[in-house]
């Protein structure tokens, strides 16, 4: 019952052997491509814990197919790290306390990226809502929000500094 | 303060850590944090070896059943399967439990909830595992389940009465049934004072406390592989390796050494790692088939295959002079164990010795029972039989104080536990003890300033992004709610923690079994660690059984326990170190300090860490053992609990009165933590409880009906998000504990204690002033109980089998 077909994951070409044609994305990534940062706490599009980008948008990989991401750009916490482009939300994250037993942490990621990839000054309820698809059962969220107010700050102050003739 | 002080007022963060900080008191960043942010920590979950089969679990569907056959040989033929275990399979103990063996390894006779493990299969795939699973043949017969446990009651009622002349007894009648199989795990009377006191003033109430989950994301797994000598090495997520260690030798037919067990990284425990789930299961697999063995739960799985919040029907009668003091509470406990004992009888002991709550009352009398019926078994989850009579408690002390006409906050304190007074055990309470000032501290800080009504961000109202509160009618309310928690085992129990500590090389290794399960103790032993020898370089072990065991990560007691066992440790090596590197370098012994690896005489540097200490090692082992408690005499009378802790509650929630809907708005908390080691870290267990608290209070809820768990998912158990919870703001109330040796009290518990009744007050409070009054005695408060729409809105639950509301004295 092989299929044989390839992901474009956090910019490599990886191919996928004799998988299920009912895998999940969050199951070819974890079990064909050993990626195994991005987690799965409930397999059923509730808690955020399996969120990767596709084509740049947050997306629960259990809900997604693998073989229907064909042709699309996924990226992992893997390949935002690799990349260092949500180095300062890493960074955030640890320096705020907004870690604790970690399992939901790098879907976090994934969605405090993709929230401040399109708001440089979102609100307290913009980002809770942007991140209410991401349950933590440790932290209760407020060191988590404040991790991302943190990064939106500095990014503006960045652009600020930057901006200044 | 966080980055946006304006836009959050009530900022929580009284410190921001300071990188490369190491002492205690200071926030220093968790030491895995860098790994679990870069996708790189290992969880039990990821692990895996090679060669390794896929083990998979058969579950009975029925809550009550005897089981005619067990046929597997079909299952066992299919290509790929490497074993089909059962009953039949198991050499060593066919039970295993935490306090008392009851709980079969595989069911074999008969299945008493629906979940129950009836066999378990070894495969080359998950899928193949799966099909398996479908080809075994079980053939039931249904019997009727019992699923009240008054009747439960009831039925041990009658027997005592015709056995026992009426005298009075708990452990008693619990041995007996114990030793048969009984369905009482136990039933425990306390009489403090005088029985037959009473006051001018009282108040009666019945309480209901739906079964919560503790839902930790990070689902159970586990490899397990032979290791060559008959043996087994475990690898897992647990919140007490040696304990697990005990209960699979037991079943294995192994000695202990034979078992080893590393602990995988765990993602929450919140009491649901106490008991054996899958490691039993996991290792038989792994010796049958001589080959490493992986088991990984799915969600629906893990619902069934872990213990509960032990759900609950509390009566209590509030009695009080027309001042308002506590003359005597009356409380009656029904707790529904479920299928097997667990942990019921300790939970039990927690709810009655701790049913009066954190207030001075001279006369009491508590009837406790926790029963056996045919729903999954109950067991521990933060806060340990605590949180169900503080939801009745604090219900109560605001019924009394309406009946008084004073104010909530002022009867408290008019009534609030100090250092010195007797608990409703007798006990002497000897903690330090600030009630008054947790209260205080809630009281007076300032309340939420959005608008309640006008324009207001539609996700801030009730109902949020479902945008269906117009907004008009929406009522804010407040509500107070404080509580008293044992910290550390109660009762006698043999209470220690284990650590050892090795130096070389300007290099400290700590091995300490304590699980970290997210709280932070991993944080903890690097402080200790670090100020206690001076030494820069410093390294936590993964846990595992080659050290001694420190006792579960639970009870709120590793910070106490495992922290003074590393402390004990670090100084056993820091007084040989000093010593020698004294001798050494000729310096008297009072001169030197050890600082960031660094060795001073008085101001003068003499070298690193390493160069004084060249060719030497040091290596200590310490126990750390907290003051012996005792049980509990006839009268639940005893010193049966060795230190407490407190915290207070504000909730400010606004209702709309004709959904049913809430928003919490706000909790405030003033919690009593000793001395806060790790202000940050301590800061994140709090808001973290206080959302277990606040999804206790509105909205999770194990449904079952006929015993049959309807919504083991989390697309209808639901779980508080981050439009859920509110910002907490914490205050801490440090007052150094003299009886802990680091000063510290445990932290994990008391934030999910009087959050919830807290909750419940501000939406009373809400309500009443909507002219829409109800009792909302039970919780999750659901939109019908607030909109009234139960005969006496007290929640008379359509949805659950739990029986008539409570039966009276």
């Amino acid at each position: 019952m092989g299929e044989a077909y390839s992901l474009d994951v956090n910019g490599v070409t990886r191919d996928v052997h004799d998988a299920a044609p009912t895998a999940s994305l969050l199951q070819v990534l974890r079990e064909r491509l050993g990626l195994l940062g991005t987690q799965g706490a409930c397999e059923e599009g509730e808690c955020g814990s399996c969120s990767v980008l596709i084509d740049e948008a947050v997306v629960c990989s259990c809900l997604v197919l693998a073989s229907c991401a064909v042709g699309k750009r996924i990226i992992t916490i893997e390949g935002l790290t690799e990349s260092a482009v949500a180095e300062d939300i890493q960074k955030a994250y640890v320096a705020a306390g907004a870690v604790q037993c970690g399992f939901c942490t790098p879907g976090l990621v994934v969605a405090t990226h993709a929230l401040l990839d399109t708001a440089s000054d979102p609100s307290e309820p913009d980002i809770r809502e942007a991140l209410s698809g991401n349950i933590c059962r440790c932290t209760g969220y407020g060191r988590i929000v404040d991790a991302v107010q943190r990064v939106a700050l500095e990014r503006r102050a960045t652009t600020k500094a930057a901006k200044k003739p | 303060m966080s980055a946006t002080a304006d836009a959050n007022p009530l900022g929580t963060v009284p410190e921001t850590p300071r990188v490369g900080a190491v002492g205690l008191g200071q926030s220093v960043p968790r030491p895995d944090a860098a790994a679990k942010v870069r996708g790189e920590f290992e969880f039990s979950s990821d692990l895996s070896v090679d060669d390794s089969l896929f083990g998979a679990t058969l579950r009975s569907p029925h809550p009550h059943a005897e089981i005619a056959s067990i046929d597997v040989s079909a299952a066992a033929a299919i290509d790929g399967v490497a074993a089909v275990i059962t009953a039949d399979d198991v050499p060593g103990s066919s039970t295993y439990g935490l306090i008392t063996a009851d709980q079969p390894v595989f069911a074999a006779t008969k299945v008493t909830y629906t979940g129950q493990p009836v066999a378990a299969v070894a495969a080359s795939s998950r899928e193949v595992a799966h099909r398996a699973l479908d080809a075994i043949v079980v053939t039931y017969v249904e019997r009727e389940p019992v699923l009240n446990p008054e009747d439960v009651v009831a039925a041990a009622e009658r027997a005592t009465e015709k056995n026992d002349q009426g005298r009075g007894h708990h452990r008693h009648l619990h041995d007996d049934d114990r030793a048969r199989g009984g369905d009482v795990f136990r039933h425990l009377r306390l009489v403090h004072g005088d029985e037959a006191a009473s006051g001018s003033i009282e108040v009666e109430g019945t309480y209901e406390i739906g079964t919560q989950d503790q839902a930790f994301l990070g689902l159970e797994a586990a490899v397990a592989m032979p290791s060559g000598d008959g043996g087994v090495e475990l690898r897992t997520a647990t919140q007490w390796l040696h304990e697990d260690r005990r209960q699979i030798a037991a079943c294995l037919d192994l000695d202990e050494s034979r078992v080893h067990i590393e602990l995988g990284g765990v993602g929450g425990a919140f009491g649901g790692r106490e008991d054996i789930s899958l490691q039993i299961h996991v290792c038989l697999l792994a010796l049958a088939c001589g080959q490493p063995v992986r088991m990984h739960y799915h969600r629906g799985e893990s619902f069934l295959g872990h213990v509960h919040r032990h759900p609950a029907t509390i009566w209590m009668r509030h009695h009080a002079t027309d001042r308002g003091e506590l003359v005597k509470v009356e409380a009656r406990l029904v707790f529904d164990g479920g299928a097997f004992a667990s942990t019921s009888e300790a939970v039990l002991g927690n709810a009655v010795t701790h049913a009066v709550g954190p207030y001075v009352c001279p006369h009491a009398v508590v009837d406790g029972w926790v029963v056996r019926t045919n729903r999954p078994p109950c067991g521990a989850m933060r806060g340990f039989g605590v949180v169900q009579v503080a939801f009745a408690h604090e219900s109560q002390m605001d019924k009394l104080a309406e009946a008084i006409g004073l104010d909530p906050v002022e009867l408290r304190l008019r009534n609030a536990l100090t250092t010195g007074k007797p608990l409703a055990t007798g006990q002497l309470l000897d903690s330090v003890a600030p009630v008054r000032e947790c209260l205080e501290a809630v009281r007076d800080l300032p309340m939420p300033i959005t608008p309640v009504n006008g324009a207001r961000d539609p996700r801030e109202l009730p109902g949020g992004t479902g945008l269906t509160t117009a907004g008009a009618h929406v009522s804010r309310g407040v509500g107070y709610g404080v509580s008293i928690k044992n910290l550390m085992y109660s009762e006698g129990a043999d209470d220690y923690s284990t650590a050892r500590v090795a130096v070389a090389d300007g290099v400290a290794t700590v091995y300490v079994a304590a699980a970290e399960v997210g709280q932070g103790f991993v944080t903890l032993a690097h402080q200790i660690a670090a100020s206690a020898l001076g030494v820069a370089d410093v390294r936590v072990a993964a846990a595992d059984t080659d050290v001694g065991s420190a006792g579960s990560t639970s009870a709120s007691r590793q910070t106490w326990m495992s922290g003074a066992a590393v402390n004990a440790a670090c100084e056993a090596v820091r007084e040989q170190m000093i010593a020698d590197i004294a001798q050494r370098c000729a310096v008297p012994i009072g001169r030197l300090r050890i600082e960031q690896g660094v060795v001073y005489d008085a101001d003068r540097r003499i070298g690193d860490v390493a160069e004084c200490t060249a060719g030497q090692s040091y290596d200590h082992t310490c126990q750390y053992r907290h003051r012996p408690t005792t049980g509990l005499d006839e009268r639940g009378q005893g010193n049966c609990q060795t230190a407490w802790a407190f915290a207070a509650h504000r909730a400010v929630v606004d209702v709309d009165p004709d959904l049913g809907l809430v928003k919490v708005v706000q909790v405030a908390t003033g919690q009593d933590v000793g001395r806060a080691l790790n202000p940050l870290a301590v800061i994140g267990q709090i808001e973290g409880g206080v959302a277990q608290g606040l999804g206790l209070a509105v909205m999770e809820e194990l449904v079952d009906v006929g015993g049959r768990i309807k919504n083991p998912t989390f697309t209808d158990y639901l779980l508080p998000t981050a439009m859920d919870v509110p910002p907490v703001a914490v205050v801490l109330i440090e007052q150094r504990e003299p009886l802990s040796p680091l000063g510290a009290k445990g932290v994990g518990e008391p934030p999910t204690i009087s959050s919830t009744p807290a909750i419940v007050a501000a939406i009373r409070d809400a309500l009443r002033r909507a002219g829409r009054e109800q009792p909302l005695t039970r919780v999750p408060v659901r939109p019908e109980h607030i909109v009234g729409a139960g005969a006496d809105g007290a929640g008379v639950d359509r949805h659950n089998d739990t029986g008539p509301a409570g039966k009276r004295r």
